[in-house]
């Protein structure tokens, strides 16, 4: 047996002396209180340790007990519709303040309903599902042959209830447990990666119109503050299409978090029966918790989206925010004398970005089933500043960029996606299967939208110098198509009950719609009709439609076009 | 065996506001500290410790001290502090020491001034504004119970008036209501402002003030706004109170934390601050809030000033990052002779649909989404002349000078209702013809006589 104790204690660092074995990335337990920690280096004897909890009050000499395990996450039932820590520790039901002593609430003693899938005699693979636990909402927990094992079902436990420890089988001489266990920061094996080929809808226009994502994909969100990430990405989470939401709240506002959580209780799953909470997974570390814990939460997100992925379910990891993940790796980079690469962040941050947005991906499950995780990234630049490490390295390992435009948020226009600095490296697959799902115009559209935009925002900066009147009619009618575009479509209201959500074909139509009175306009102006004429038209049908019209109301939309259409047909 | 009886004398290094002591054991980390030097008390954390050693920060500074006439004793645990309603009406030092000639605080409970996190899942979302009686804010950026929200301000502007002009004018509806003001590197003719103005306040019993001014050791600053923090939750908590903490000025806390940071000789992050700056600052912002099942609520309202005005520094930008939403001061507003002189399209409180009413929200996003194309219209027309603009951007213009003089502008001592904001509100938009005002809906403008 190793003995270790603390020599030194600076914030969240602690180093210890140990004699016997010590493993990096062991799990070790410091002090009376067995503050959990994490070994980060080992050198002649001494062991450098980050602790995951406040350790005012530790001593040196005070005993270490190392646990012979690295940190892992316990998956199973339980998850769905309950909030944990960064450790994956639950929150749900724990006291007020948390205290190293009392960290969180606890799920022991529950039990769930086991009804199994398979017959004794019967061979199992890897991945294999043994039965399941219904989830508290349509999502159902498939208990699967862990990773590295199968043979013959000896045993399999009757329906019944069960306690998250107990076996439910024994496969090849091994006994299964509802509850596996996993290493937070090894991906979780799948038989093979394919091609992400299925859009993700957000129910966000102007991401599912202009800048839309796969399945499987990686997006990074950078933003600064007052730009509406936050709100954006809980949009997202609460009106996406995928099975199962991670939602990781790394380094941010316990208000927010607090808020989620609340309206993720309190919506009915527009995907039937239900509250949106039933099928999401919360992990908050908010800003004044545990430093550290930032690190492995988000490590433990994605763990626990693969654990989803892995039973056959699309997957969304919401990260909020990476940035001040990786604060953490800088801080506790800093306090071990770490040679600080730009701006102060470790050299390893690039890598450390790109294996977390590497867990992402449409796979096929050793159990033969097709399963996706999503991932994406909040970015919070200091300053706003896109050139900083965060942003600049994640931009280079992510399918899409979402860049939040701090103009547009001044003059209240959210979602404040920029349309000239955000990418979509998707387009053309979701093109490809918009064109088999009833839209072929989608790309095409979706080009016309951007060209627009773009040649509106010539123009405004054109019109800046010259001003408006030294426009010719159909430079106005650009401008006014454009505005419209930012108005009736690209805007959306994240309160409002029936623009807070667009269904697909809403979406297009408006498109559709706002590029059709672009037509119309550019036309009378090629006809001569002074631009005052038509800039004075109320355009109030149209602009207003997306609030007014329900969500996957799209004749609401056509008719608010028809009546702009005749009141510009009725003005020449 | 009291842990203060045990004296260390072999103090190694002073320097800056450090102190370092060997051959000492069973120090913790965090532990406070009392320092007997020349007859004097000073007070102290200790920020590491790694073997026999520890490493003091000096809150007093280390001004004067001779190691050979030093003495360490070391409290045993984490600073803790007597908590409870005998902080109402007591005047402070940063260190929480009385200099209203009163008794020291006692209190029926201890509280851990380090505090705790609040888990996340008992946190009640905030919801219900503090009236302030300021337009700018209730109008347009509504301080809801249980927020943080700063004001953004530069040097020479009155950002001191409006933070002790809502310190004096708050109230909750009718709730019991307290401030805590927590002062931090003030001038004492700043200090004594604030004395006087919040005079009636403190009369109520409904304040309690902590000043750490300018000439006060910088150190200090580190545990005043802890103090005020862990005074607030146990008023809000356990007393039921909805405490607001006005915290000025952040610019100068933030110093002291940089001037203990470069002592150690730490890594320095952006402008010399250290790269734990974030986490430092969310320790004070992220102790407001409200919890389920209790009836009070912590709102934080820090002050902090922009060095040079830059919004990109390290203290705003950190600061905004951690808060919802911030209240801007504008150099050209106040030079227009407007007070407060609020910059509303950069200001924002992320939380105001959970303080303002429907028909409040619709008219606070339609006065801002009004300013930000008068101001398009304002640049454009320094540039082309008013005869280059439309008849549009020109009602435009004139919305935006109702705006300022009808609306924003108010003295300060002025406490005006919700409704009074909101009817100011109307009466400019009013000069705007209809099709403009898209963002509200058709009842509304009905009901507020604007006709179809």
């Amino acid at each position: 047996m190793s003995t270790a104790s603390v020599t030194r204690v600076d914030g969240p660092m602690v180093e210890v002396t140990h004699s016997g074995r010590l493993a990096m990335h062991e799990l070790v337990e410091i002090g009376p209180d067995a503050l959990p920690g994490e070994v980060v280096a080992i050198r002649d004897g001494r062991a450098t340790v980050q602790a995951y909890e406040y350790t005012g009050g530790l001593r040196p000499a005070d005993r270490v007990r190392p646990t012979g395990t690295p940190l892992t996450a316990r998956l199973g039932p339980g998850l769905l519709g309950r909030v944990f820590d960064g450790l994956l520790r639950p929150l749900s039901g724990g006291p007020v303040w948390l205290l190293p002593q009392t960290p969180g609430g606890s799920l022991d003693g529950q039990r769930w309903d086991f009804e199994p899938g398979v017959r004794e005699g019967q061979r199992v693979d890897e991945g294999a599902v043994l039965g399941t636990v219904p989830g508290p909402g349509p999502v159902a927990y498939r208990i699967m042959v862990p990773p590295g094992t199968g043979g013959t079902v000896d045993s399999i436990a009757p329906a019944g209830k069960y306690g998250a420890d107990d076996e439910i089988a024994v496969v090849g001489g091994a006994s299964m447990r509802l509850t596996a266990r996993w290493p937070v920061r090894v991906p979780r094996p799948v038989r093979e990666r394919r091609p992400a080929d299925t859009p993700l809808h957000t129910g966000q226009r102007v991401i599912d119109l202009l800048f839309p994502l796969l399945k499987g994909s990686t997006v990074a969100v950078p933003g600064g503050f007052g730009t509406g990430k936050t709100v954006l990405l809980q949009q997202i989470a609460k009106w996406c299409d995928a099975d199962v939401i991670v939602y990781a709240g790394c380094g941010e506002r316990g208000n927010e978090m607090a808020d989620v959580v609340t309206d993720l209780f309190a919506l009915a799953d527009p995907r039937g029966g239900g509250r949106l909470a039933d099928r999401t997974v919360a992990i908050a570390n908010t800003s004044n918790m545990p430093m550290m814990a930032r690190e492995t939460g988000v490590h433990s997100a994605v763990t626990v989206a693969e654990y989803f992925r892995d039973m056959g379910y699309d997957v969304l990891v919401i990260a909020d925010s990476t940035s001040r993940w990786a604060e953490a790796l800088r801080e506790f980079a800093s306090r071990t004398g770490m040679l600080p690469a730009e701006e102060g962040y470790p050299a390893t941050l690039s890598s450390a970005l790109a294996a977390f947005y590497e867990r992402a991906g449409a796979v096929m499950t050793l159990g033969g089933a097709r399963g996706s995780v999503t991932i994406i990234g909040a970015v919070s630049p200091p300053g706003g500043d896109l050139t900083e490490p965060v942003t600049a390295q994640s931009e280079r390992f992510v399918r899409g960029l979402w860049t939040l435009d701090r103009d547009l948020a001044y003059a209240r226009h959210y979602p404040a996606v920029s349309w000239s600095g955000s990418f979509a490296r998707d387009a053309l697959t979701i093109a490809a299967w918009q064109v088999s799902h009833g839209a072929p115009d989608w790309a095409a559209d979706r080009a016309r939208m951007l060209s627009l935009l773009a040649e509106a925002d010539r123009l405004t900066a054109l019109a800046e110098l010259i001003g408006v009147t030294g426009l010719a009619a159909p430079e106005r009618a650009v401008l006014l198509t454009a505005r419209l575009m930012r108005d009736a479509v690209l805007r959306q209201s994240a309160l409002s009950p029936r623009d807070g959500y667009c269904g697909r074909a809403k979406g297009l139509a408006l498109a559709e719609a706002v590029l059709a009175v672009g037509d119309r306009l550019r036309r009378l102006a090629e006809e001569g009709r002074p631009a005052e004429s038509f800039e004075a038209v109320d355009f109030g049908a149209l602009v207003r439609v997306r609030d007014t019209a329900g969500p996957d109301d799209d004749a609401a939309v056509v008719t608010a076009c028809d009546t702009v259409l005749a009141g510009l047909a009725a003005e020449s | 065996m009291n842990p203060l009886a045990v004296s260390y004398t072999a103090v190694r290094e002073l320097s800056g506001p450090l102190l370092v002591v060997s051959g000492v054991a069973g120090v913790g980390w965090d532990e406070y500290v009392e320092i007997h030097t020349g007859g004097q008390v000073r007070h102290g954390l200790v920020l590491a410790v790694a073997g026999d050693l520890a490493v003091v920060q000096v809150l007093e500074g280390t001004f004067g001290m001779d190691p050979a006439e030093t003495a360490v004793r070391f409290a045993g645990r984490p600073l803790r502090i007597d908590v409870g309603p005998g902080w109402l009406g007591r005047t402070c030092n940063g260190r929480g020491v009385p200099i209203d000639d009163g008794p020291p605080v006692l209190g029926p409970r201890e509280a851990a001034v380090a505090g705790a996190p609040m888990n996340p899942t008992r946190r009640q979302p905030p919801a219900e504004p503090v009236l302030t009686g300021v337009s700018a804010i209730d109008g347009l950026t509504t301080l809801v119970r249980g927020q943080k929200l700063p004001i953004f301000s530069r040097a020479g502007l009155p950002h001191l008036r409006l933070a002790t002009q809502i310190a004096a004018q708050s109230t909750a509806g009718g709730e019991p209501f307290a401030v805590v003001f927590g002062g931090l590197g003030l001038t004492h003719a700043d200090a004594d402002a604030v004395r006087d103005a919040l005079a009636g306040r403190a009369a109520a019993g409904e304040l309690t003030i902590l000043l750490n001014t300018a000439d006060d050791p910088v150190i200090e600053r580190i545990l005043t706004p802890r103090l005020a923090l862990t005074i607030a939750e146990d008023l809000a908590f356990t007393e039921g109170r909805h405490v607001l903490v006005v915290l000025t000025d952040m610019t100068s806390y933030a110093e002291a934390v940089r001037e203990v940071s470069a002592s150690r000789g730490e890594i320095p992050g952006r402008r010399a601050y250290p790269g734990y700056l974030y986490s430092d600052l969310a320790s004070l912002y992220e102790r407001c809030g409200r919890i389920s099942g209790r009836r009070g609520s912590v709102t934080v309202l820090p002050v902090l000033t922009m060095p040079a005005g830059d919004i990109t520094h390290p203290v705003p930008d950190l600061t905004g990052y951690i808060t919802e939403g911030q209240v801007v001061l504008s150099p050209e507003i106040a030079a227009a002779g407007v007070y407060p002189p609020v910059d509303a399209l950069s200001s924002l409180s992320r939380l105001m649909r959970h303080g303002a009413r429907p028909d409040h929200l619709d008219v606070a996003a339609q006065v801002m989404a009004a300013l930000a194309r008068a101001r398009q219209a304002a640049e454009l027309a320094d540039l082309v002349g008013p005869g280059g603009l439309s008849a549009t951007d020109r009602h435009y213009r004139e919305f935006e000078s109702l705006y300022l003089t009808g609306l924003l502008a108010q003295s300060p001592d002025e406490c005006r209702t919700l409704e009074e904001t909101l009817r100011r509100a109307w009466q400019a938009l009013s000069v705007l013809p209809r099709r403009e005002l898209v963002l509200l809906p058709e009842h509304e403008l009905v009901a507020h006589g604007i006709k179809p």
